[in-house]
């Protein structure tokens, strides 16, 4: 049987454990809600630009000289997956299942025989992948520190991932990411980067139909010119959108998970003084007897 | 007759109002969009955007490049960077148009990409500096 003292100090050292937990939970609600209107405020760029990609796309893709960024180089034989986590952890699984779910498609895709090459976004992911994988990273990058994303920051990535095609380092680029779907539920998203057309144009799709989108629409410069300014600023666009959906599905992972360990906390702080008082009774309990026995015995 | 103008940066959408005309800086040039223009895509090269509103402007921004989109009654701007020209700090503009003059010395004329880039930033940081004088 614990004594009362140490009983006691195990339910302080859990009333703080709680108040840590409530804290952070309390912080993660409000960045989340800082982080969703910078999600939603992001969406109008995102979904105008998606637009004018497709009106473009469209006619271009069947083009021999379609630019490599859309089309892809033709083969598929090299891939570069960027995996999106956090800098920081207390989140529930919000980053283990990114891992595990990036290092499966890695596993995947080398059992077919290609060769797989990441890019981690974030801490979280760059260690876990550094452990098992530290042969096929080429290069991460993380927010250590900071506040917020910007749009800067996904430019960057962006420009490290088209240097490297450009490269020849690699044929397919493919974007993992937390997607936010409710406060409660966070699901891995892959999203392909490169080609943006989502693969090799279909030869046998009829050329009327390719040049529906475009057709609409004058073109300046020209289609060419156009769509080589377009798709860096597209491959940034989503990345941005990635870092925004995941640092939205972050913090609330990270409540959901400081939530349920404040109900733990509660719940075992009602455990240790429902003990604590028996242990008391019983001890004043064991004292009356002595008392009275001592009594009897005189 | 009004002209339903979006101005959106990556990070938000800035400005979304009825004008009778807003003038934007395309890469081919100035156009002056009114309601029922074709409907048009286009690059933007760095300038200024000018909001008429009964053949005044009511409101100017200087924008680092983007995209427009134009359909018979709506005009979206999509801006790489976009501010106001009193936003412009005179010491940074300069510095950033002396490092895109050096770039663009610098840029190999055969790598038609990283030379446009060249030029792209340099006629940017020019028209930054230009902005200046409409503060």
């Amino acid at each position: 049987m614990p004594s009362l003292k140490s009983l006691r100090n195990r339910i302080s050292s859990v009333k703080s454990t709680q108040k840590i937990t409530k804290a952070m939970k309390m912080v993660a609600a409000a960045k989340l809600r800082r982080a969703q209107s910078q999600a939603e405020a992001a969406q109008p760029y995102a979904t105008r630009m998606a637009a004018m990609m497709a009106a473009l796309a469209q006619g271009a893709a069947s083009n021999p000289n379609a630019p490599k960024l859309l089309v892809g180089t033709g083969a598929d034989k090299r891939h570069l997956i960027v995996a999106v986590t956090a800098d920081r952890g207390l989140a529930g699984p919000f980053n283990a299942a990114l891992s595990r779910a990036a290092k499966a498609r890695v596993r995947a895709l080398q059992a077919e025989g290609k060769t797989v090459q990441l890019f981690a976004v974030g801490r979280k992911g760059r260690d876990s992948f550094r452990r098992d994988m530290a042969d096929l990273m080429m290069g991460d990058v993380n927010f250590v520190g900071r506040k917020t994303v910007e749009f800067k920051d996904a430019e960057a990535i962006a420009d490290r991932i088209i240097a490297a095609f450009n490269d020849g380092q690699f044929d397919v680029c493919t974007l993992m990411f937390n997607k936010f779907v409710s406060v409660m539920v966070q699901t891995v998203a892959e999203t392909p980067l490169i080609p943006a057309a989502g693969g090799p144009a279909n030869d046998n799709q009829r050329p009327e139909s390719d040049a529906s989108g475009s057709a609409d629409y004058e073109i300046e410069p020209d289609d060419g010119s156009l769509l080589d300014r377009l798709l860096p600023r597209n491959l940034a666009i989503q990345i941005y959108r990635a870092l925004l959906e995941s640092s939205a599905g972050f913090y609330a992972s990270q409540m959901t998970a400081m939530d349920g360990a404040s109900r733990n906390a509660g719940d075992m702080i009602n455990r240790l003084t429902m003990n604590y008082n028996r242990t008391r009774q019983a001890n004043i309990t064991r004292e009356l007897i002595e008392i009275i026995s001592g009594a009897e015995a005189l | 007759m009004t002209l339903a103008l979006e101005i959106i940066s990556p990070e938000r959408l800035l400005l979304a109002r009825q004008v009778s005309m807003v003038v934007i800086p395309g890469t081919e040039g100035d156009l002056g969009i009114l309601p029922d223009h074709a409907k048009l895509i286009t690059s933007l090269r760095g300038g200024m955007i000018d909001i008429y509103e009964d053949d005044e402007i009511i409101d100017r921004f200087f924008v680092s490049g983007g995209f427009a989109e134009i359909t018979e009654t709506r005009c979206t701007v999509l801006a790489d960077q976009i501010m106001k020209p009193s936003e412009i700090n005179r010491e940074t503009a300069m510095e950033q148009l002396a490092a895109a003059e050096t770039a663009y010395r610098e840029v190999d004329e055969a790598d038609t990409t990283a030379w446009r880039n060249a030029s792209d930033r340099l006629i940017t940081a020019q028209a930054r500096i230009d902005a200046l004088a409409h503060e």
